[in-house]
């Protein structure tokens, strides 16, 4: 096989386009609206009400029982039917941050809890609410120990955020796929595509390891 | 910084415990204590492990709720654990008083510094610049200064249980609680940890201080408690309670802790 390198440097183009306009900005939206979405239900599981704390078990359930590739067409393909019609963009933002918030609320429910107990007791003794101790206290020691599965689920999303095609987003892959069908070189733009996705997961792992370090700063080595 | 002492008459104790009861489950961890303190005075909890003295702490600091019994500060506040108690006066008993952990329970993603403030700010709104002056004044008193801006895992042991009082002084507490403040610590950092809590007694601090450290309890303690089982066995001056006991279970204990072999 040979290359065809005049494809892939014409290609390079819209497959970036896509990667700027559609995968990376979908990713990050969905990642932020997804990480608030999960403390609180993190929050919720948590909580001694059984009634918010069943709520929260559910939910997590739901969303880690079921395919995200349904989970998407329920709400892009399936809703219309009762009549609430959603374009592609935010379809595929509320499907991803759904997800996110599912599976990252047990990320940072199981952190909270690694916290010791004796920091919550440090908190009350120093007359703090159990509010202010969580916000001061135990989230940021608890946000050191999250960022390592956090950024797990951030990689996967954004390699997620390419069955976005196939609720007509305009990304990175859907743009592989157009080029593709047009030149028949489905080959070298797919692994082109792959290439792309790969550096933006190595731009996203180095940036884990800066937050760790930034993070890791009151930790003995 | 002195203690922030109410005047009272020499009659009335700062901290008046009656019938405190507490139970975990089916287990009764506390049956019925009494305890009375005066300002300015040391109180030494002493006794086997299990015996609930850290639980009489604990209670009275809000970190467990006694089923029952009545805890009364300097006759102005009131609070009875026999009935339902409101969130608002659990915080007020909370506020009279500052505990200090066995294991220091310092906020590890802050500075020394940071830790002191913590309480005096947040908490006690009070100004930034004068919190972080007292914090200063106070981590030097105890031999910290320089130290103001390292983080706990930087510290040995005694320097940051050392911090750990410093963050319970600087709340300007009625009562200072300390939890086997030296228990976790190597050998020799004991003596760094209890020659800063000898001095704050010398200076009038009012203490409450479950403790194995029997010199430390003999020359410091205005009263020694001893407690087994979930009740108070003897109590009385350290001279009788530590070397004339009354009580077989005392002696034994006492002996034990003197001559481990």
């Amino acid at each position: 096989m040979t290359i065809n390198w005049d494809l892939v440097w014409e290609s390079l183009g819209p497959l970036l386009i896509g990667a700027i306009t559609g995968t990376i900005p979908l990713a990050l939206a969905s990642f932020g609206l997804g990480l608030l979405l999960a403390l609180l239900i993190a929050l919720m599981r948590l909580s001694r009400n059984p009634f918010l704390s069943g709520v929260a078990r559910i939910y997590i359930s739901v969303i880690r029982g079921s395919p995200l590739l349904v989970q998407l067409f329920v709400i892009f393909y399936g809703l219309p039917s009762i009549g609430i019609t959603i374009s592609p963009w935010p379809s595929a933002i509320i499907a991803f941050s759904l997800n996110v918030g599912g599976y990252a609320a047990e990320v940072i429910r199981a952190a909270i809890l690694s916290v010791p107990k004796g920091q919550w007791e440090a908190g009350h003794t120093i007359g703090m609410s159990r509010r202010q101790t969580l916000v001061r206290i135990i989230l940021p020691q608890a946000a050191r120990v999250s960022v390592p599965p956090l950024s797990n689920t951030f990689i996967s999303l954004v390699k997620d955020t390419s069955l976005a095609s196939l609720i007509l987003v305009t990304e990175l892959f859907r743009q592989a796929q157009q080029v593709a069908a047009f030149s028949q070189e489905f080959m070298l733009l797919y692994l082109e595509a792959a290439v792309i996705y790969w550096i933006i997961c190595l731009v996203l792992a180095g940036g884990q390891s800066g937050l760790e370090k930034r993070l890791d700063r009151y930790v003995a080595h | 910084m002195s203690p922030t002492e109410p005047d009272l008459p020499d009659a009335v104790p700062l901290l008046s415990v009656r019938g405190l009861r507490k139970a975990f489950g089916q287990h009764e961890v506390l049956k019925s204590i009494d305890v009375n303190v005066r300002s300015g005075n040391v109180v030494t909890l002493i006794g086997p492990s299990g015996s609930g003295k850290t639980t009489v702490l604990r209670c009275l600091n809000g970190l467990e709720i006694p089923d029952a019994g009545i805890v009364e500060f300097a006759a102005d506040l009131t609070v009875d654990f026999s009935t339902q108690v409101s969130k608002k006066q659990l915080a007020a008993m909370r506020d009279r008083s500052a505990m200090v952990f066995q294991h220091y329970n310092l906020f590890p993603h802050k500075t020394a510094l940071e830790n002191v403030i913590e309480g005096p700010v947040q908490v006690q709104k009070r100004q930034g610049a004068e919190a972080i002056e007292e914090a200063r004044e106070l981590l030097a008193r105890v031999g910290l200064a320089g130290k103001e801006n390292s983080y706990p895992f930087e510290l040995s042991g005694g320097q940051q249980q050392r911090v750990g009082i410093v963050r319970a002084l600087a709340l300007r507490p009625q009562l200072l609680l300390f939890d086997e403040p030296t228990s976790a610590l190597d050998p020799e950092l004991v003596g760094e940890v209890l020659t800063v809590m000898k001095e704050l007694a010398d200076e009038g601090w009012t203490m409450v201080v479950v403790t194995h450290e029997l010199a430390f309890a003999r020359e410091v303690a205005d009263e020694v408690i001893f407690m087994d089982g979930g009740v108070v066995v003897e109590r009385g001056h350290p001279d009788t309670v530590l070397r004339a006991p009354r009580e077989a279970r005392t002696r034994q204990f006492v002996d034990r802790l003197l001559n481990p072999f």
